[in-house]
């Protein structure tokens, strides 16, 4: 018996047996990492134990004692705490609030602010977090808010802390913030559950590992020291991956896109960039320096406000994405959440929404060329789904960012594919497919920009790097050029160390 | 048992299966419920809720509100009666009818779109307006109708069932094909959904929410003629509080009031419960100050059960 037992858990949706009769225990003091391919079930594991879903079948017990919570509340309570996949801090409050909430410490109703912002502050500087507890959390990057998300499992005084791929949206140097806190937490005899894609954190940080594969326990080792990474991959997708970019070289064509001197509010410098037919150029930088700011400027999710943009010598002068999308220009944005799915719909229209006006008559929908497009694409991507018609809330993450990926790969005429973190959250067997999938679209003369703050990403699949600095490009370099330690010190604004950083 | 119930209720069909369960009550325990003449009553009375709920649907599934088809549906019932007086031609006064709702849902949308004012207050702006202009283009009092052809459209029957029926039912034909075989119905969904995201989807955001508030006032002025029609005058004062009746509809047939969720089949059904419930208050002679408290509560209990639905589906 261990800490914390998983026992027999089962629990299925509609169509879907998302997890079938898991059982496992993680020690005291311990890191415990949950792996396993898009739609294995790790996040559904994570929310039975938070009490924010119920199993059908199976228990959870801390220290031998069956633990049934009727909500996340009575978690919190019992010492669980869960930072989810998607956050889920309130915007319009400030830190501080949003790290007291159902817990004001008040008399007579009336919240009193000092204790509060003491309480909060000490707890933040004890955990070597470094925010500004009055600002408003929309003020905040998407990698501030992970680290409040976190401060709230520290201010709880949990004894059991699960974390569903926390470094998706984080900079490298977040991220070691992020290791230096876990490893603390370990220190402190907590048991630590860790969700992630990346095998590298994982061999970094954990222990032990769980690997799940369909619903089902695949593998579950005590120790990581005998336990190489191909092994972990095999028991994931369940064949060997030997190189997880395969890489082939091609020859560039013709400059499709050119951009020049093109600004906008939010970028200042004028940056100027090309990209050629075939050619797979990437952006490489640190989170906040501007890629997809310049990414939305091409697209014309942003207004511009001064340059121009040439695809295949004709200038482009549409200043929405409707007019982009026409004269052949696709932006795949990053931030899956607000600006990719289209909650409430099926799979189905999620993927048919731009590519539909192809098979249109006076506005009529071509259904039969539809439902072939999303059943194309769900096999292509292998989107794990009962059906085409489920409703992609209901997904996991990985899934919906291929139905999302699948949009934009179902769309006709594109002479520039522009992907801005194109496999957040998604797993290494589906990365190395969506990357043969971007080759075949170069080989067939798409120009693909890749913006990524994976290094061996862009390293691995790109012909072409380009690097951003504080809102400007600041290095370009081609394939027989890339050296970690070059593109790094390009993309740190004040040339620190850049092993500090090294992800 | 019971969880069978549940599935069945909770489940996509629920909503129609109530319908029918009360529908088959309904026709068992009030005498004279279920006979020709009270069904086509029944179905004349629902005839400007109706009507008003096909657009309000695309409406609200593109998470916008229309607070004045009310006062539209009174408005273009002045103006094709005062027209066709004026011009002595009955066509030229439903087209300046329906222009004229055209016009002011035209407005609705370009001020809602592109000056990007919430749809709540501009409606509700709207809605008071537009009743101004009714009042004072005819005084503040009724306006008979001059040529007993206009009473024709409301009288008029085809194979016994009267014109409003059938224009109802060809209304609610055409908008459930617009909104599921359509790009712009499946655009109205999709920003519904997702506003942002359907923008960078390269929807044309603007341009679709322009034409369902036009469309919606091309509607209202349909169900204003009719309106006019059946009660032998332009009534400045007409159709006070429909566009409450219109949205309880649309709620009750499933319609997410935060967007991206609405089918044709669920407003029918809401439509048509909520004329049942006064058909049958009616028959049983209930007060109308009781009315209004049996209609709130069916409409909460609607509002529960989509809740009940939703959260089923979360947690289970
Ligand atoms: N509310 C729901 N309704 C229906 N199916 C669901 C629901 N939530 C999850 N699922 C399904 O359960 C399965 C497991 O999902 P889960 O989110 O646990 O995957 P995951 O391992 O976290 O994947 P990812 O790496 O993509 O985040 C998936 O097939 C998913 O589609
Ligand atoms: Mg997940």
């Amino acid at each position: 018996m261990s800490f914390l037992d998983f026992s027999r858990i089962t629990k299925t949706y509609p169509g879907v047996k998302a997890l079938s009769d898991v059982s496992f225990g993680v020690d005291k003091g311990a890191v415990h990492g949950l792996m396993g391919e898009n739609g294995a079930g790790k996040s559904t594991l994570i929310k039975i134990l938070s009490g924010d879903q119920l199993a059908d079948a199976g228990e959870i017990s801390i220290e031998g004692k069956v633990q049934a919570y009727a909500s996340t509340r009575d978690a919190f309570d019992n010492g669980v705490i869960v930072i989810h996949q998607e956050l889920q801090l309130v915007p319009e409050l400030t830190v501080a609030e949003n790290l007291s909430l159902g817990r004001f410490p008040a008399s007579a109703g009336i919240i009193a602010r000092a204790r509060m912002l003491d309480d909060v502050g000490a707890k933040l500087k004890s955990a070597g977090i470094d925010i500004d507890m009055r600002r408003k959390v929309k003020t905040l990057s998407i990698g501030e808010r992970q680290m409040v998300e976190i401060a709230k499992a520290i201010m709880l005084d949990a004894r059991v802390i699960a974390l569903d791929e926390p470094t998706s949206s984080l900079s490298s140097r977040e991220s070691e913030i992020l290791f230096a806190l876990i490893d603390r937490l370990r220190g402190e005899g907590k048991v630590i559950i860790y969700v992630s894609h990346r095998l590298d954190e994982v061999f970094r940080l954990c222990d032990s590992l769980t690997v799940l594969r369909d619903g089902k326990l695949a593998a579950h080792h005590i120790s990581l020291k005998d336990v190489t990474r191909d092994q972990v991959v095999a028991e994931m997708v369940g064949r060997e991956i030997s190189d997880i970019w395969g890489f082939r070289p091609r020859k560039a064509g013709d400059i499709r896109l050119k951009i020049e001197a093109l600004s906008g509010a939010k970028l200042r410098t004028p940056a100027n960039f090309e990209a050629r037919a075939g050619e797979i150029v990437g952006f490489f930088g640190l989170i906040g320096a501007g890629r997809s700011e310049l990414m939305r400027l091409v697209f014309g999710a942003d207004p511009r406000s001064g340059g121009a943009i040439t695809v295949d010598g004709k200038g482009i002068h549409a200043t929405d994405p409707h007019g982009a999308i026409r004269a052949g220009v696709v932006l795949c944005s990053e931030d899956r959440k607000h600006d990719g799915i289209i909650q409430g719909r099926s799979i189905e229209e999620n993927i048919n929404i731009s590519s539909r006006r192809h098979h249109t008559r006076f506005g009529v929908l071509n259904r039969a060329s539809e439902i072939a497009t999303a059943e194309t694409f769900i096999k292509k991507l292998k989107v794990r789904t009962p059906s085409r018609k489920q409703d992609i809330i209901n997904l996991s993450g990985g899934n919906q960012q291929k139905v999302i990926l699948g949009r934009w790969l179902s769309e006709q005429g594109v002479r520039v594919l522009i992907v801005d973190e194109p496999t957040r959250g998604i797993d290494v067997g589906a990365k190395s497919e969506i990357y043969e999938l971007l080759y075949q679209l170069a080989e067939d003369g798409m120009a693909i920009v890749v913006v990524s703050s994976e290094l061996p990403e862009v390293m691995g699949i790109c012909d072409r790097i380009l690097v951003m600095c504080g809102g400007r490009i600041s290095a370009e370099l081609n394939r027989n050029q890339f050296a970690e330690k070059a593109i790094l010190a390009a993309a740190l604004p004040d040339k620190k160390t850049p092993d500090a950083i090294a992800s | 048992m019971t969880d069978r119930l549940k599935k069945i209720l909770l489940g996509e069909q629920g909503l129609v299966v109530i319908f029918v369960v009360a529908f088959a009550l309904v026709s068992a325990l009030v005498p004279n419920f279920l006979t020709d003449r009270n069904m086509l009553g029944l179905l004349q009375s629902v005839v400007t809720v109706g009507i008003v709920a096909c657009t309000m649907m695309f409406c609200l599934a593109a998470r916008d509100f229309d607070l004045s088809v009310g006062s539209i549906v009174a408005f273009a019932g002045m103006v094709a009666v005062m027209a066709s007086n004026a011009t002595g031609s009955i066509l030229l006064g439903l087209l300046a009818a329906i222009a004229c709702g055209a016009f002011v849902g035209f407005i609705n949308g370009v001020v809602i779109a592109k000056f990007r004012i919430n749809a709540l207050i501009t409606t509700l702006a709207t809605m008071q307006i537009v009743r101004g202009l009714a009042l004072i283009a005819s005084d503040g009092r009724a306006v008979g109708i001059n040529s007993p052809d206009f009473y024709q459209l409301a009288l008029s029957k085809l194979l016994g069932i009267p014109t409003p029926i059938w224009v109802l039912a060809v209304l609610f034909g055409i908008f459930g094909f617009v909104l599921n075989r359509t790009v712009f119905g499946k655009n109205t969904l999709a920003i519904g959904g997702n506003p942002e995201a359907s923008r960078l989807a390269g929807v044309n955001v603007d341009r679709t929410r322009i034409w369902i508030f036009t469309l919606q006032g091309v509607v209202c002025g349909i169900a204003g003629i009719l309106l006019a029609s059946r009660i032998t005058s332009g009534q400045p004062n007409a159709a006070v509080g429909l566009e409450l009746s219109v949205i309880s509809a649309c709620v009750l047939g499933g319609v997410s009031l935060a967007g991206g969720r609405a089918t044709m089949s669920g407003v029918i059904v809401g439509v048509l419960i909520m004329g049942i419930a006064e058909n049958a208050m009616n028959l049983l002679n209930i007060p109308a100050f009781y009315q209004y408290i049996v209609r709130g509560v069916i409409l909460l209990l609607a509002v529960l059960l989509d809740n009940l639905r939703s959260s089923a589906l979360g947690r289970r």
